[in-house]
């Protein structure tokens, strides 16, 4: 069977009321030229990083509304497109405090090879024998019983 | 119609209404494209993630203009910009019957897309073999070749499956079914360019 596509278009199946691709195409293209001079000006270094990824967002949303017809797609799809961008972010800040405790990169050896340090010089020691100390009681086992007043001691280092 | 009949009939009036709504009606390969480009941006993401708090606390990190050329990326991003205007005319001719500029339209987005991955090819290949640059480097050519590669496969990948629409479209007319499946592509012909712009300003520009 085959329907051609013209005579399905009336009926707005796959036809979209979108604004002109002309006009999107040419921001973007406007959107680059700016970040390149913004690349060129010479600005502080805070100021081009936020003035660079605020155009480059601007350019990304620019194609997702409007080449990709998320503005004209049904709300409930925003989901879809949104939850990757919340996860991503979780992903940037969970990496920032485990970085933040390495001491990499002093020299320009470290950035051309790598700076490895072994665990054992950066991590706590567990003594051998405390952690498993009461594994064998079972979990319960205090149920009902007040609480201990004074936390356990520390265990030595 | 029998009342059996009109409860099946998915194009009665106020059907959507009584069941669970559509997130794309009328291409509901649009929301597997749309799910599948959620988990391939989650997949750039982490990688654009990693390279951030990477450099974030890399003091030593190079100036990635002393490595990589502004100019033959800014063009790379024209050209791939260029291409996800004639993907939707290619769209918008296929929704309207054209055949002959939608294939018009298809073959110039598909020779965009080996354009671009020349382009790319020509850089790694000065990177690799003029600077002597590698994978094993150091971080700021990993996360490089890293990002830079993933999306390269994503750009061949679309040239791919576009040019396979292409074929299957010649000597054929124009159908409802076609104009569906070149929306559906679309969709990841703009994600490819969506990822390349915030790659070209995270590694290039910043």
């Amino acid at each position: 069977m085959a329907e051609t596509a013209a005579a399905h278009a009336p009926h707005g199946a796959v036809e979209h009321e979108g604004p002109s691709y002309i006009a999107v195409f040419i921001y973007l293209t406007l959107l680059t030229a700016a970040e390149l001079g913004v690349y060129g000006l010479g600005l502080p270094k805070p100021v081009m990083v936020g003035a660079l990824v605020a155009l480059a967002l601007t350019k990304a949303a620019l194609v997702a509304m409007f080449f990709m017809h998320l503005a004209m797609e049904r709300r409930g799809l925003w989901v879809v497109a949104v939850t990757p961008l919340v996860i991503i972010s979780f992903c940037y800040f969970m990496l920032r405090p485990d970085l933040s405790r390495r001491t990499w990169a002093h020299t320009e050896e470290d950035v051309i090879v790598g700076h490895h340090e072994e665990p054992s010089a950066i991590l706590p020691q567990i003594p051998q024998g405390k952690a498993l100390e009461h594994a064998d009681q079972p979990a319960d086992s205090q149920a009902g019983q007040p609480k201990p007043a004074a936390p356990p001691p520390p265990v030595p280092q | 119609m029998s009342e059996a009949a009109a409860a099946l009939d998915t194009h009665a009036e106020g059907f959507h209404d009584e069941l669970e709504p559509s997130l794309t009606p009328g291409n509901s390969g649009k929301l597997g494209m749309w799910v599948f480009l959620a988990g391939d941006a989650m997949t750039f993401g982490a990688g654009i993630a990693a390279y951030g708090a990477l450099r974030w606390y890399n003091v030593n990190w190079p100036d990635p203009a002393d490595w990589l050329g502004i100019t033959l990326t800014a063009i790379m991003t024209f050209i791939l910009i260029c291409s996800s205007l004639t993907m939707v005319e290619a769209l918008s001719s296929a929704q309207h019957g054209n055949q002959k500029r939608m294939q018009l339209f298809l073959g110039l987005t598909v020779i965009g897309g080996i354009v671009f991955l020349g382009c790319q090819a020509s850089e790694w290949h000065h990177l690799i073999w003029g600077e002597g640059l590698s994978i094993k480097t150091s971080l700021f050519s990993a996360t490089f070749f890293i990002l830079t590669g993933f999306h390269g496969c994503h750009v061949f990948g679309g040239v791919v499956y576009l040019s396979t629409l292409l074929i299957n479209s010649i000597g054929k007319e124009a159908t409802a079914h076609e104009a569906k499946l070149l929306e559906v592509a679309g969709l990841y012909w703009h994600f490819v360019d969506l990822v390349w712009i915030l790659i070209f300003t995270f590694v290039y520009l910043i």
